[in-house]
Formats: structure tokens, C-alpha cells, sequence
């Protein structure tokens, strides 16, 4: 989709970037990251060539950049910067609309992409269409600097530290968010940050760089796993078995529950299964495979009473969604002082468990036994 | 918001008005004049009557206030771009010195140029009018949102895109602000120019100050304050409707 061949900038004396070449995949989320000065914000301004590069190619769909008119070029890359920068004078509708408009839409497709956008991103149309952006809070108006940048479609996105200007809560809503509409999209992003936790969330393809140049190019998973030479391993930080937990779900690592309904006679089954049982500890559903709590199979054998051996509990407190990461699974267990975690779906039903075990597997890859 | 406009356009309405039926009903002017100046035999100034005094002073201000305009939005657009950047400092410091010369003193180095009459008038208020046009004009397009206009770019609006839907319309409140001051300044200083013949209502003040008249000064100086108030008001009004109260 986009390929950067040997490309450097130089400013007189200072070299901001120096012999880069790197490719991004159709559909791919590349996360450009490094120290401040490594010259990934000047990375992305040549691929719209708000900077121009001092030697070096740079192709978007097999054509080189070069070959249209800056303006031409940039009104098909979308453009998120972290200040946002909608126009105060305009609402935000017409904010929206500012490319569309560029390239000639007509009046009704420009407000029916719109609506659409601003439903895409969660905003109630009738609602936020005629706001100014002076009205807006931090967290409405990246999602409007977004949706601007996603107006006429435009098969890549360029995001300099979009996020970076919002508390930390809002933030991540909107990586999640982000992530939500880019499944949905499948856009080219290439995304700068400096902030690792996001990029881990939301690459396919970290580029760390410093001073200049490349110094990995890969997977989240892998770099966490196998950093390349000292410098990767301070950057991505001591905890970095933790933070590659982020990049799994539960969904991926789900081990099968064992459940009983509370319906059936509880006392024969567990008879049954005894030896099969490796847990002290039984989930319990109701008739419909809701979860309702856990029960101790020892206490219960003991004294055959089942509100005595059975610990009701909030699905919603206890247990996870699929989509949850394996770093959130784990933070659960700790707080809950527990080794394994109901799954359930939407409608509370236990679909599987999530052990301590796995975990503990998940994180030992990469480093040396 | 809307009935607060009303009530403004209200105000200028009544205010044209009464400057109207002043300017036509002398008579009410020589009952003043007469009871505030019992020992002059005339007090209204005979060579010519107020209406076309009026009329000469809004010719003399309207013309050089847009020449200033014209003047003072063409350099401050220039020096603000990439190209004229380099000359941003002469021209703010050329302008300023032009304000330093005393408008008599304009008039009395521009009569032997130009000759008596409105052209040196003329010439002398579009020296002094242009610096606040310029300077509002460069300060509202200098002081721009960065990202503002780094967005536009990397949207790919064109240069002059920029300039026409961005700049100038964010510009505008301070740009107005600027034209305000600059005719009511212009209003006041015009009555100068009837020193060397360009007529307006300095001529009844020169003439009574040259034959110790008070009443005729006091009716070029009243109706030039009146006149400066209805333009304050008038253009105050015109900046709200042109800039959008909403952000």
C-alpha cells in the first residue's frame, strides 16, 4: 500500500531522518514510535508532503508521491494532528465537510456522509451537526478531528499523536473506539505516538526508531517478546512480559468451564465427575447458563447443603467479556485473589474460564528459561 | 443574542435620524447657538450650509479611509505570507513613523506636491488611517492557531483556500476592530484639511477660530463628534453580523 524507499531529511547540519525504508500493508495499523527527536513526526509530514525529503521515494499504491500536486495528494490521505485544529469558525458539520467539499461533492452527499461519520463515531448527528468547536470537550472534538480525516474516505490515514492531548480515562475510550471503526474500515494508518501502551493496543506493525533511523520493525508481540538489542529492551521497560499480555484476549486463551446447572441434582453429578474434577471448585449456572456464583465441593460433600457451599456473585464484578485482554484477566485475578475467572457473554452466560496457568505460559515466552 | 442586535440597529436608526433633522433644521442650531452665544451677531457659518459641509467631510474620510483599507489589507496580507515575511519589520516601523507626523505637518509638506484642496487632505488621512488597518490586519492573520492552519494544509486546502476560508474570516473581528478605529480617527482629524482649503466641517471651526466666533466652532466640532459616534456605532454593528456571535 505505501512503501518509503531510503528515505532521508536533512536540516543543514542535522540529520532528522536518515535512510528509512519500511512498507505498510493495505489495511495495516503501523505505529511509528521512539523519543522525542527520532523523527517520526517528520516522517509522516513527507508522506503528505508537508515536508519534502531530502533524498528518497516514497510510493502510495505503487505511484510516487511526487507525482501530484501536494494539494491533490493530500485531500486523499486523511489527516489527524494532536491539537485536532477544526476551524472555529465553522461548525462542526462543516468542519466535516471541508474535503468533501474540496472535491466537489454535492450538497446532499456531503450531509448524508456526515450524519454517517458522526454516527460512526458515536455522536448524535442532530445533536453535534450545528456545535461550534469552541462548545466542544477534549475527548468530542478528536472524534470530530477524525471523523473530519475519515470525510471523503480516504484510503490511508496519517495520525500524529492524535490522542495525545486527552486525559488519560478518555484516551483509551478512544484507542478502543478507534480500533472498533478501523475493523470496520480497514484504512492503511500509519499512527505516531510516544506513549508504548497505545501503540501495543493498537498496532499491527511497531516501527521504533531513534535518532533517525530504524531500529526494529515489528509485531507488538514479538518485539515484547524478543527485543533487539539493549536500547528496545529499556524502551519497551522491565515489565514488558505485562504489557504483551495486552495484545491477547481472553477469547483466544478460553479454557473449558466446568458448569453445573443448579437445576439438576447437584450431589450425583458431582459424584459422577469426581475424578475428573482437578478444582475444588465448581461454577454454577441457572437454567438458562446464566452465571450465579461458585460452590465449594469439599464444603458441599461435607454437609450436602447447597446454600451453604454455594458463593452467589455479580457476573458483571466477577467475571470477563471475551474481548478482554489477558492483562486485564490478570489484574482481575489479582484483585480477586483468585487463579481462574468465569467467562461469559453478553447475556451473562458462561461460555469458559480463564486460567493463571495460561497466563503464566503466555508470558514466560521470550525470556530464557 | 438576536434581540440584543435588534436593539442595537434601533439605537443607530435613531441616531441617523436626529443627525438628519439636525443637519436640515438650521433653525434649531441658531436658537442654540443664539441662547449659549447672546454677544454674536451670526452664529451659524454662512459660506456654506451644513449638509454639504457634511458631505464634503464624508468624501474627504470615506476616500482615504479605502484607500487605507485597500492599502493596509494588500501589505498586511503580503508581509504575513512565507514571501513577504523579510519586509514584516520595515513595514510595521514605516507605518508607525507615519503616525509620529503631526497632520499639519503632513498637510503643510504635501501642499507644495499636491497643490491646496482635498488631495493633500486626502493623502494625510490615508498616511494616518493605514496603520491601524495594517497592524490589525497583520496581528489578526499573525496570531492564527498554529494547528489551524496546519490542519488546512494537510487537508490540502491551496494557499489562497487557506487565506479566504481560514485566515481572513478568523481574522476578521480584529480586522474590523481596526477599520472602527481608523474612521473615527479620520472623522476627528479630517477637519484639519480645512486648513488648505478642502472644505468638511473643519471649515466652520477655522473660520470661527480666525474670527473669534465660538459659535461656528462649536457647530463644525459638534456635528464631527456626532458623525464620529454614528460610524462608531454604525460599524460596530456591521462586525457583529459579519462575524458569527456563535463561537
Amino acid at each position: 500500500m505505501i512503501e518509503l524507499k531510503s528515505i532521508t531529511k536533512k536540516y543543514s547540519k542535522l540529520t532528522a531522518v536518515n535512510e528509512i525504508s519500511f512498507r505498510v500493508e493495505e489495511g495495516e495499523i503501523c505505529v511509528l514510535i521512539g523519543p522525542s527527536g527520532c523523527g517520526k513526526t517528520t516522517i509522516i509530514k513527507m508522506i503528505n508532503r508537508m515536508l519534502e525529503p531530502t533524498s528518497g521515494e516514497i510510493y502510495i499504491q505503487g505511484k510516487n508521491i511526487e507525482e501530484s500536486k501536494p494539494e491533490i495528494l493530500r485531500r486523499n490521505i486523511g489527516y489527524v494532528i494532536q491539537n485536532i485544529g477544526l476551524f472555529p469558525h465553522m461548525t462542526v458539520a462543516e468542519n466535516i465537510g471541508v474535503v468533501p467539499r474540496l472535491l466537489g461533492w454535492s450538497k446532499n452527499s456531503i450531509t448524508a456522509r456526515t450524519e454517517e461519520l458522526l454516527d460512526l463515531l458515536g455522536l448524535d448527528p442532530d445533536e453535534y451537526s450545528d456545535k461550534y468547536p469552541g462548545k466542544l470537550s477534549g475527548g468530542e472534538a478528536q472524534r470530530i478531528g477524525v471523523a473530519r480525516a475519515l470525510a471523503a474516505d480516504p484510503p490511508l490515514l496519517l495520525m500524529d499523536e492524535p490522542f495525545g492531548a486527552v486525559d488519560p480515562l478518555n484516551r483509551e475510550r478512544l484507542q478502543i473506539e478507534f480500533l472498533k471503526i478501523q475493523r470496520k474500515l480497514k484504512k492503511t494508518v500509519i499512527f505516531v505516538t510516544h506513549d508504548l501502551d497505545e501503540a501495543i493496543r493498537l498496532a499491527d506493525t511497531i516501527v521504533l526508531l531513534k535518532e533517525g533511523s530504524i531500529i526494529q520493525k515489528d509485531t507488538p508481540e514479538n518485539m515484547l517478546a524478543h527485543p533487539k538489542n539493549r536500547f528496545v529492551k529499556n524502551f519497551v521497560g522491565t515489565d514488558r512480559a505485562l504489557k504483551r499480555l495486552a495484545r491477547f484476549t481472553v477469547a483466544d486463551y478460553l479454557s473449558k468451564a466446568e458448569g453445573l446447572c443448579i437445576e439438576k441434582n447437584i450431589s450425583q453429578c458431582i459424584k459422577n465427575k469426581r475424578d475428573k474434577l482437578q478444582n475444588r471448585f465448581l461454577w454454577i449456572t441457572d437454567r438458562q447458563g446464566r452465571l450465579m456464583g461458585w460452590l465449594d465441593i469439599e464444603a458441599f460433600l461435607a454437609q450436602d447443603d447447597i446454600e451453604e457451599a454455594l458463593t452467589r456473585v455479580n457476573p458483571a464484578e466477577i467475571a470477563l467479556g471475551a474481548d478482554f485482554t489477558l492483562k486485564e484477566a490478570l489484574a482481575r485475578m489479582l484483585s480477586q485473589g483468585v487463579s481462574a475467572i468465569p467467562v461469559i457473554d453478553n447475556a451473562d452466560r458462561l461460555i469458559g474460564e480463564i486460567n493463571l496457568s495460561t497466563i503464566e505460559k503466555i508470558t514466560q515466552e521470550g525470556y530464557p528459561k | 443574542m438576536k434581540r440584543a442586535r435588534h436593539g442595537n440597529c434601533l439605537i443607530i436608526l435613531l441616531l441617523l435620524i436626529l443627525f438628519f433633522f439636525l443637519v436640515f433644521n438650521m433653525s434649531i442650531w441658531e436658537t442654540a447657538l443664539k441662547t449659549l452665544f447672546p454677544q454674536e451677531k451670526e452664529v451659524i457659518y454662512p459660506r456654506a450650509t451644513l449638509a454639504v459641509l457634511v458631505g464634503e467631510h464624508l468624501i474627504l474620510v470615506s476616500v482615504s479611509t479605502l484607500m487605507a483599507l485597500f492599502t493596509g489589507l494588500l501589505f498586511g496580507i503580503f508581509v504575513t505570507r512565507p514571501v513577504g515575511r523579510d519586509f514584516l519589520e520595515i513595514v510595521n516601523d514605516i507605518t508607525a513613523l507615519a503616525q509620529t507626523f503631526p497632520p499639519v505637518a503632513v498637510l503643510a509638506l504635501a501642499v507644495p506636491l499636491m497643490g491646496f484642496g482635498v488631495k493633500p487632505t486626502v493623502g494625510a488621512l490615508f498616511l494616518f488611517s493605514i496603520l491601524p488597518i495594517l497592524r490589525n490586519t497583520i496581528s489578526g492573520l499573525d496570531s492564527l492557531a498554529p494547528e489551524v492552519l496546519e490542519a488546512a494544509r494537510g487537508m490540502g486546502l491551496s494557499r489562497l483556500q487557506i487565506l479566504l476560508k481560514i485566515e481572513l474570516p478568523l481574522a476578521l473581528p480584529v480586522i474590523m476592530a481596526g477599520i472602527r478605529i481608523a474612521v473615527v480617527i479620520n472623522i476627528g482629524t479630517a477637519t484639519v484639511g480645512a486648513v488648505v482649503g478642502a472644505g468638511g466641517l473643519g471649515a466652520p471651526i477655522i473660520s470661527g477660530l480666525v474670527r473669534n466666533n465660538p459659535a461656528f466652532v462649536l457647530e463644525g466640532a459638534a456635528t464631527a463628534a456626532f458623525l464620529a459616534v454614528i460610524a462608531d456605532q454604525l460599524l460596530s454593528s456591521i462586525e457583529r453580523v459579519m462575524v458569527k456571535t456563535e463561537y
